[in-house]
């Protein structure tokens, strides 16, 4: 395990230096809780999807396994943005920071590279990004449905906003391919 | 069927998508050589509820009750982390005694939750007394959730900014009662999981993750914690007033002075926690500071504040079964534009995997029910043997396991 800690703002800069303007966005979020003031920080850093792979490179010489919870994604109109969670420091009492990474995909092309070379556990959480949103993610390794089922609308994405949304389909599930 | 070689035939044994060892559905198929498995596919989805979709058409304070019915065990655990995220993405401030108030909750719910799945491990492998034992030890624990919230099961305890209901000193004897009936009764349940020879038999060597594969599969919880991976978000990221308590992280070398990662070593991590418990319980009611238990009572107030929020923040919280997470998005409506949630059961389905390859079939139960999912339970494994399908019931796989605890206990 990684013994050189960093601070909050020093990962924030680790990351600036190596991808420059690459990085459009940063934030570092500071929590307190208890009579004791207890400390800890949450980092939100916007990138450009190209470099998603080499973002998480730079998490993994950070931490030898940085915690991965899960991404989240949502539409905005003419983008996606997609929200991974990682987490490193932990085991470390109190150090822990998590570093939530978000990249946004135009919805003219919504791809981006696959992390579950680097992260195996990203497998179910990118296929859940691929049914839910309609991006697709480049070279993921399990390419199937994970939690819709398989006779669902083809092209119709639950969390999409715009036509490609679910629309009057859920009200109609029962007239679906059956 | 599968044939690898002239001598090496392979089966396909598909388990689920309903199953007596889960408590809610989820499929395998299991690749079997002889008794043994040497290869398992994970698919799950069978009870996919819209659950955030839901939530996005609902504003913040409705959403708590929604999110309190994504699981009937970690009923506090989910409405809390939404609330946690919702804080954060609002920068509203919880007040001390509410921090304090929180994590008696959350460690109760966490007994209640340990308990019970040690009942459902002892029935899976055909000690049934054990499971009466175990769940009369968690009436207790129902019992008192019901006097501090008023509700058994979805509490409706949580609230944005604070709790709903206060814990006052006259209320304290009674915790202290239960507290005390559960130390009084840890000692047995200890005996019984980690000193019967048969149990042992059962779990040690069975069902083992590494710690390399638990942190690449990015494993949380006491699944992790049982491979030796010191993670457990309390110590890790002191929420609530969990930095103002005495508290470590809890691996099996503790008691054994070794890792292996294995059923019982699983077994051994929760039932540490138990007693962890207890004492986080008691250290909170020595500790807590008086003061407000919510920032906010007026529930149109703070959805009047909430509406004009732009932000996003993330909720974590140690639930019994490992980390959940929540992240919400708001855009200034009065829903919110995003809401994801994971479960810890989430990203224990992928050790699944390594865990189950070269067990036996006898041992999917226990191997399965190890990591505590959180899905539902029925009963019906259809086996394709030889191109001719049929299945087998819970009572047939129930009993598969029953059998070769019989046979050890020779």
């Amino acid at each position: 395990m990684t013994k050189n800690i960093l601070s909050p703002e020093e990962i924030v800069k680790s990351f600036k230096d190596e991808f420059k303007t690459k990085i459009t966005d940063s934030r570092i979020e500071k929590h307190i809780r208890g009579l004791k003031k207890t400390e800890f920080f949450h980092i939100w850093i916007r990138t450009d999807r190209s470099i998603i792979k080499d973002i998480v490179k730079h998490l993994i010489k950070l931490e030898k396994y940085p915690h991965f919870a899960v991404s989240s994604g949502y539409d905005i109109g003419e983008k996606i943005d997609i929200v991974y969670h990682f987490s490193i420091y932990y085991g470390l009492k109190g150090k822990e920071i998590n570093i939530n990474i978000t990249v946004d995909l135009p919805k003219t092309d919504p791809t981006i590279d696959t992390i579950t070379d680097l992260i195996p556990g990203a497998l179910i959480s990118e296929q859940e990004k691929q049914e839910m949103l309609g991006i697709k993610v480049n070279n993921i390794p399990k390419d199937s449905r994970v939690f819709i089922s398989e006779d669902y609308p083809e092209d119709t994405y639950p969390w999409r906003k715009d036509e490609k949304g679910p629309g009057k389909t859920i009200r109609n599930l029962h007239e679906v391919k059956k | 069927m599968n044939s690898k070689s002239a001598n090496k035939i392979t089966y396909q044994i598909p388990v689920g998508p309903i199953h007596p060892a889960l408590k809610e559905p989820v499929q395998f198929e299991f690749e079997i050589e002889g008794e043994r498995i040497i290869d398992v596919d994970v698919s799950v989805g069978h009870v996919h509820r819209s659950v955030e979709w839901a939530g996005t058409r609902r504003n913040p304070i409705q959403i708590l009750y929604l999110a309190e019915r994504i699981c009937g065990i970690c009923s506090y655990c989910h409405p809390m982390a939404f609330s946690l995220a919702t804080e954060r993405a609002a920068e509203i401030d919880v007040p001390e005694r509410a921090q304090y108030i929180r994590v008696i909750h959350q460690e109760l719910e966490r007994i209640c939750s340990h308990v019970l799945w040690a009942g459902v491990a002892a029935h899976e492998i055909g000690f049934d007394s054990v499971l009466f034992l175990t769940w009369q030890i968690r009436e207790k624990a129902l019992d008192l959730t019901e006097y501090l919230t008023g509700n058994r099961v979805t509490k409706g305890i949580t609230m944005i900014g604070g709790v709903r209901r206060d814990i006052t000193k006259d209320m304290y004897p009674k915790i202290m009662e239960v507290m005390k009936y559960f130390k009084d009764n840890f000692e047995k349940i200890r005996k019984i999981f980690l000193d019967d020879k048969t149990f042992k038999l059962r779990t040690q060597g069975c069902g083992i993750l590494t710690k390399e594969d638990a942190l690449k599969l990015c494993a949380c919880g006491p699944t992790t914690r049982a491979s030796g991976v010191k993670k457990d978000v309390r110590v890790d990221q002191p929420y609530f007033a969990f930095g103002d308590l005495d508290f470590d992280y809890i691996t099996p070398d503790i008691l054994t002075g070794e890792v292996n990662g294995d059923v019982y070593d699983r077994i051994i991590v929760r039932l540490l926690e138990v007693k962890g418990s207890i004492d986080l319980i008691e250290q909170c009611l020595d500790k807590m500071p008086s003061g407000d238990i919510v920032s906010e009572e007026k529930i149109a107030k703070i959805l009047s504040i909430l509406k004009k929020v732009n932000g996003e923040g993330i909720g974590r919280m140690e639930a019994p079964r490992g980390e959940v997470f929540h992240y919400v998005k708001y855009n200034g409506n009065e829903s919110p534009h995003h809401w994801k949630v994971r479960a810890p059961t989430y990203n224990n389905i992928l050790p699944w995997i390594p865990m189950l390859k070269g067990n036996q079939i006898a041992d999917i139960p226990i191997v399965a029910a190890s990591t505590d999912p959180c899905m539902s339970c029925t009963n019906r494994v259809a086996i394709i043997d030889n191109g001719k399908k049929y299945q087998l019931d819970k009572q047939k796989l129930y009993e598969l396991s029953v059998e070769k605890t019989r046979r050890l206990m020779k």
